[in-house]
């Protein structure tokens, strides 16, 4: 298994300093599109030994320390390693033996499934969260596409009025405890939605939200998400993410979703 | 007025404050911990309880108040135990997360001392030993309830008035076991990462053994004990 992963790592080397030429340089995006292809089938392959299930947890596409100053490298270790591993091993012990499938396609269900619930919504919710952040230098490139602004007007007034709104969603006390904060397209595809979820739930679980809706960005305000840095001054924390969104990574969730009526897939 | 004595006069302003003072209650008060912030290191460190105490419980108690301000003239009447019940049966999310999580962390800063841990004895111990088996088997349970609650929460132990039994329970977000009749909390612990997550981490299960081990403060558990047992008039067995 190391021995194929470091050739299979040789041959996405050569491939990403070939496609360096061609994309932007500091890629975040190219390095991602990389680990798309190859890297999914490569990461899926590094498993628990003597477990069949393939959840793994999957590569940040950055250093740790990249999203300093506004997530502290502590942080990004502890939440990275030790959080998302956690759910990811508890989510492969609830799914022993059973066939293997997406996490995304847990979601659905999710409510229904017992450790279902926390663990892989634990899984899912993580992986999708870090890939859509970037070293807040990358991240201030970014900006949302014609079709991911047009839905941001059309639902919230403006960018700015959707931060303040997302702001407000993720203050103490309208999440109270642990959560997510999302923006979601309506099942229809037509719309935004701004949402609370508790714990680990997230809105592509029937039954968590009125209706199931497709998240294309999403925010933790678990306390483990920012305590280190921030303490208790989770609208602190909240306003300095905005620094390491990268816009391009949402509007490709914007874009996948409302093609297809489906959530985004995750690695791992 | 001005024909009365002078200390007449100063002893009806002092009946008029008096009474004004016993009709509008005054604002619940952020209670000191009872114990210096660096006491309870190396388990707790200071800048967690400053952090904790100062700034968690205080916005608790500073929103309760400004909730209760604003809230009917029969909250302004009610301690803060008949708030929590109060607010829990009116379904006011609000008011009973911010009153609950005043109560709760009141309660659990004397729930540990420094010094504190090991195992309890006297009556406690035998009632413990009673419903659980073993300390140890108290001890599994209390730290499993801790470790357990998903997301924000907290571990009990609580008296049953009716039957006298002790139970582990724990509650997520701000619930507190007082909302169901009959239920006495003795002992708590605070499972938001927030109460432990500068000092473990991600290592919630050690901190509850840090917990027990440590920290907790048997007397005032024994105390809490024997109260509940005098009011569901069990006194005798004391």
């Amino acid at each position: 298994m190391k021995l194929s992963l470091a050739l299979t790592s040789l041959f996405v080397g050569s491939a990403a300093a070939w496609s360096s030429l061609t994309m932007k340089a500091e890629g975040v995006s190219s390095r991602r599109n990389i680990f798309k292809g190859i890297g999914a089938a490569v990461v899926a392959g590094v498993v628990n030994p003597g477990n069949s299930n393939a959840y793994s947890v999957p590569d940040l596409p950055y250093p740790f320390e990249a999203l300093e100053p506004h997530i502290d490298t502590p942080t990004m270790k502890i939440h990275h390693d030790k959080h998302h591993a956690t759910y990811v091993a508890n989510i492969n012990k609830a799914t022993e033996g059973q066939e293997e499938k997406p996490i995304l396609d847990l979601m659905e269900n999710a409510l229904e499934a017992g450790p279902v619930r926390n663990s892989g919504g634990g899984h899912y919710n993580h992986a999708f969260f870090w890939e859509e952040m970037a070293p807040p230098a990358e991240a201030a490139k970014t900006k949302p596409s014609a079709q991911l602004e047009e839905l941001i007007n059309k639902s919230f007034g403006s960018m700015d009025e959707m931060k303040a709104k997302f702001e407000a969603q993720a203050a103490p006390g309208a999440v109270f405890g642990s959560g997510w904060v999302w923006v979601c397209v309506n099942k229809k595809g037509d719309e935004l939605k701004l949402v609370g979820t508790p714990n680990q739930d997230n809105p592509l679980m029937k039954g968590v939200t009125d209706e199931i809706m497709f998240p294309i960005l999403g925010l933790d305000v678990w306390e483990h998400a920012y305590y280190l840095k921030y303490q208790n001054r989770r609208p602190e924390y909240v306003s300095n993410w905005w620094n390491v969104v990268n816009w391009d990574k949402v509007s490709e969730n914007c874009a996948y979703v409302v093609e297809n009526h489906a959530g985004v897939n995750v690695q791992g | 007025m001005l024909f009365l004595k002078s200390s007449t006069a100063t002893q009806l302003w002092i009946v008029l404050v008096a009474v004004a003072a016993a009709t509008v209650k005054a604002e619940f008060k952020l209670p000191n911990l009872p114990y210096a912030h660096k006491d309870l290191e190396p388990y707790i460190s200071s800048s967690t309880l400053n952090v904790h105490h100062g700034n968690h419980h205080a916005k608790y108690i500073a929103t309760l108040n400004h909730l209760v301000k604003g809230g009917g003239r029969d909250l302004k009447k009610m301690s803060l135990d008949e708030i929590v019940v109060e607010a829990h049966k009116r379904e006011d999310t609000g008011l009973f997360n911010n009153a609950a999580q005043s109560w709760n962390h009141g309660f659990y800063w004397k729930c540990m001392k420094p010094g504190g841990g090991g195992e309890p004895t006297g009556l406690l111990l035998e009632k413990i030993q009673e419903h659980f088996g073993s300390y140890a088997q108290f001890a599994t349970e209390f730290k499993n309830a801790g470790n357990t609650a998903f997301g924000s929460g907290w571990a009990w132990l609580v008296y049953h008035k009716a039957g006298g039994a002790l139970q582990v329970t724990k509650t997520i977000g701000a619930g507190n076991p007082m909302t169901t009749p009959g239920l006495v909390p003795i002992l708590c612990m605070d499972v938001w990462e927030h109460a432990y997550y500068l000092d473990y981490q991600n290592k919630r299960p050690e901190y509850a053994d840090t917990f027990l081990e440590k920290l907790v403060n048997w007397d005032f558990v024994a105390d809490n004990l024997k109260e509940a047992m005098e009011s569901s008039g069990r006194g005798e067995e004391l």
